[in-house]
């Protein structure tokens, strides 16, 4: 399994920069998601890594060989996109066995191949039918295994499974994961969905206009987000993002709130914007909780149940609405005053002209 | 604003039957959410109570009175569709308006005035009025096209999956708008949507179609809580539902190919073979746990991780608060919240309580 490094690497259409410069190394073994709306990047850096695209500038290394101007067929990968190609006049088994033919591997080993791929993704039992006769999720586990059988340097991986219903998404999500942590083959995987790659990723590269904002683990993304359009991006529903002013250690929210910034965070805020300034407040609907005593008044706009618990939006003024999590047995009709509390260790901060996150111990 | 019945109502197309005798009630000022898979009969039932498609037997009566007879005009609702079809030319303004300037209504401008920035206001689409439909995001149309049904002030509202073209955050800031008004108009809507999370999340009572026919009809809590069939258990809840083999033997409960054994149920009925159902949030790894597991997979989602946990020959999905220290090979212990665990018979109907089947 290969080492992939992109230094300095670009892609410009025209004159607009599709991926401006970036610098990322994905690790022998490691499962990296590129995850970003339509239009990010994401796609086009996959298909650079893959060669089929080519760069505009820097360089690709795959275990420290240069593979910038390489033929994608020299590059030993494989790729699996959103809508698969099966052979149709061809059973499963023929189709899993065709990238292994092409190889000229022995029968016997291609047998062996197959049959182990087809056991891993459970499809055993479909390997005589053909394409036709099978449903969406079945040709996509099949144009899987085809895949999966090479054993390649690198798995690249377009949005596999946008397709599927969503039912169906959860559990090949888990199927590819543990495919993943079996084979260990270092996997690029780029999709638009966070849920996905909180979920599948190692690491997670988020993108938005041709720029990685921010490159982290799962629990970095979540919980540390770089900027503002991570803060929101990441999680369902996004971070609660709230303008405020600062003034020595205190906040004034909307609705004439004040919020008491914990001590451990004054330095920081100080550094960044000073003593007074706009600031922004973030947390995420589970670092509140429902306190009569809360510093933050709200009303109840609305609450919904689901399932599992329910989560409220509630109202600091006409245009500023939090998401607050709490349990299944809570129902609060419209309009009911509620206070809250936050975390101390849950809350964030960010700074709305640069809508950079400031962080503890300076901007990194 | 009116209550609406559908008693008995059959509807075929050719040979298909897309409702097979559907009977429900919907309480006046209720929201509520038809749900189900393609093909439930959703669509078709939304569109008898329009009027757009004759049952072939039953009736449908809106406060009581038959609507036999009444063509869609007569029976004032208003229809919301996925696809919005908004007068690209016109302003939004003039959109919201257009229903009202028909001349059958003879609406002074005034009050013509007033309801399109009454419903404006409302979908917070104010600062759009002056704006060409045609230059609007998505999200922006669709609250066009729902300002323009608010308006006509209708008995009844009919909507047809109207947030499954939005983007993922679009439609969870819709949904909370659209619940936020129907609760303070107190208006009588229909909701039609495949998607579960919107079901539990808009609705005060739902009603889970397949195939033509009612599987279930219950508020949010009673459809999550005690699901009618592993049909509707399936459908609601993500991740889903552990469903697994169980028999009943020696007086206890044996999850089959696992080490899982637990007490009988006290109450209820259980046959020697049946499933048993457990929802993710009540499987809970703990230090003391009584059952033993290892971890074959993690999905940290942020707030919450899906924890896979292999015990014997069964997975079992378990839902852990935050981002767990738990990695994959671990060795676990873990509880099974008993309460509330879910019995269906083989054929997967729902094992009632004996209590409740008196009633």
């Amino acid at each position: 399994m290969a080492t992939i490094e992109l230094i300095n690497v670009e892609k410009k259409f025209g004159t607009s920069y599709a991926v401006k410069p970036m610098n990322m190394t994905i690790h022998s073994g490691e499962f990296v998601v590129l995850l970003g709306p339509s239009g990010c990047g994401k796609t086009t850096t996959l298909r650079m890594i893959s060669g089929l695209e080519a760069v505009t500038d820097g360089q690709i290394l795959f275990d420290g060989k240069d593979v910038t101007w390489l033929h994608p067929s020299d590059r030993d990968i494989a790729f699996v996109f959103q809508f698969f190609a099966l052979y149709s006049h061809m059973t499963a088994r023929e189709n899993i066995a065709f990238p292994l033919q092409a190889q000229g591997e022995s029968r016997d080993n291609i047998r062996q191949r197959v049959e182990d791929v087809a056991k891993m993704l459970r499809i055993e039992h479909l390997l005589t039918a053909r394409p036709g006769g099978l449903s969406g999720g079945d040709q996509q586990r099949v144009a899987l295994a085809r895949a999966l059988v090479r054993r390649p340097a690198a798995f690249l991986m377009d949005e596999p499974l946008g397709a599927l219903d969503a039912e169906f998404r959860e559990s090949m999500r888990a199927e590819i994961k543990r495919l993943h942590i079996e084979q260990n083959a270092t996997t690029v995987y780029v999709t638009h969905d966070q849920i996905e790659a909180m979920a599948m990723g190692d690491r997670v590269v988020v993108m938005s206009a041709a720029v990685v904002q921010q490159n982290g683990t799962p629990a970095e993304v979540y919980h540390d987000p770089s900027n503002l359009f991570v803060a929101r991006f990441i999680g369902s529903p996004g971070m609660n993002l709230i303008k405020g002013h600062y003034v020595e250690g205190k906040i004034t929210l909307p609705g004439d709130n004040r919020y008491v910034v914990p001590a451990d965070w004054q330095t920081a805020i100080h550094e960044a914007i000073g003593h007074e300034g706009d600031i922004i407040l973030g947390f995420r609907p589970e670092a509140a909780h429902l306190s009569e005593t809360g510093p933050i008044a709200t009303n109840v706009y609305t609450s919904d149940l689901h399932g599992s618990y329910t989560m409220l939006h509630l109202e600091l003024n006409r245009d500023t609405l939090v998401n607050v999590r709490a349990g299944r047995g809570t129902s609060y009709p419209i309009g009911t005053p509620t206070r809250f509390d936050l975390d101390p260790t849950m809350v964030r901060f960010f700074d709305p002209t640069t809508e950079a996150a400031i962080r503890k111990g300076g901007n990194q | 604003m009116s209550s609406i019945t559908l008693q008995n109502i059959t509807k075929g197309f050719g040979e298909k039957t897309a409702l097979n005798d559907l009977s429900l009630t919907i309480q006046d000022q209720e929201f509520f959410v038809l749900l189900g898979p393609t093909g439930a009969g959703k669509t078709t039932t939304l569109r008898v109570i329009a009027g757009l498609e004759k049952q072939d037997s039953g009736d449908v009566l809106f406060d009581g009175n038959s609507m036999a007879g009444a063509v869609p005009a007569e029976r004032d609702v208003a229809f919301v569709f996925q696809q919005y079809s908004l007068y690209p030319n016109m302003s939004v303004f003039d959109n919201l308006a257009f229903p009202l300037r028909s001349p059958l209504r003879k609406l002074p401008k005034g009050e013509i005035e007033h309801r399109v920035k009454s419903a404006a206001e409302k979908l917070r689409i104010t600062h759009l009025l002056e704006r060409k439909t045609a230059k609007l995001s998505g999200g922006e149309m669709q609250r066009v096209s729902i300002g323009r049904a608010i308006v006509r002030e209708p008995r009844v509202y009919l909507m047809d999956e109207p947030l499954s073209n939005l983007d993922a955050k679009l439609r969870e800031s819709l949904r909370i708008e659209l619940v936020h008004l129907q609760k303070t108009q107190g208006s009588t809507t229909v909701f039609v949507t495949h998607d579960q999370i919107e079901a539990l999340t808009m609705a005060q009572r739902i009603a889970v179609l397949d195939e033509g026919h009612i599987l279930q009809v219950g508020t949010p809590h009673e459809i999550y809580d005690a699901p009618a069939t592993t049909f509707v258990a399936t459908l609601v809840g993500t991740p889903r539902i552990n469903l697994v083999q169980a028999s009943r033997q020696d007086g206890r409960v044996f999850v089959k190919d696992s080490s899982v054994r637990l007490p009988p149920p006290t109450g209820i009925d259980i046959p020697n073979d049946f499933l048993l159902g457990v929802r993710p949030e009540d499987v809970r790894p703990t230090s003391n746990g009584e059952f033993t597991g290892k971890i074959v997979l993690t999905e940290p989602l942020g707030v919450e991780t899906i924890v896979h946990i292999r015990s014997g020959e069964n997975n079992l999905t378990s839902l852990v608060p935050g981002i767990t220290p738990i990695s994959v090979g671990d060795e676990v212990r873990f509880d099974i919240v008993r309460e509330r665990l879910h019995y269906f018979q083989p054929n997967g109907k729902r094992i009632m309580a004996a209590a409740a089947y008196s009633k």
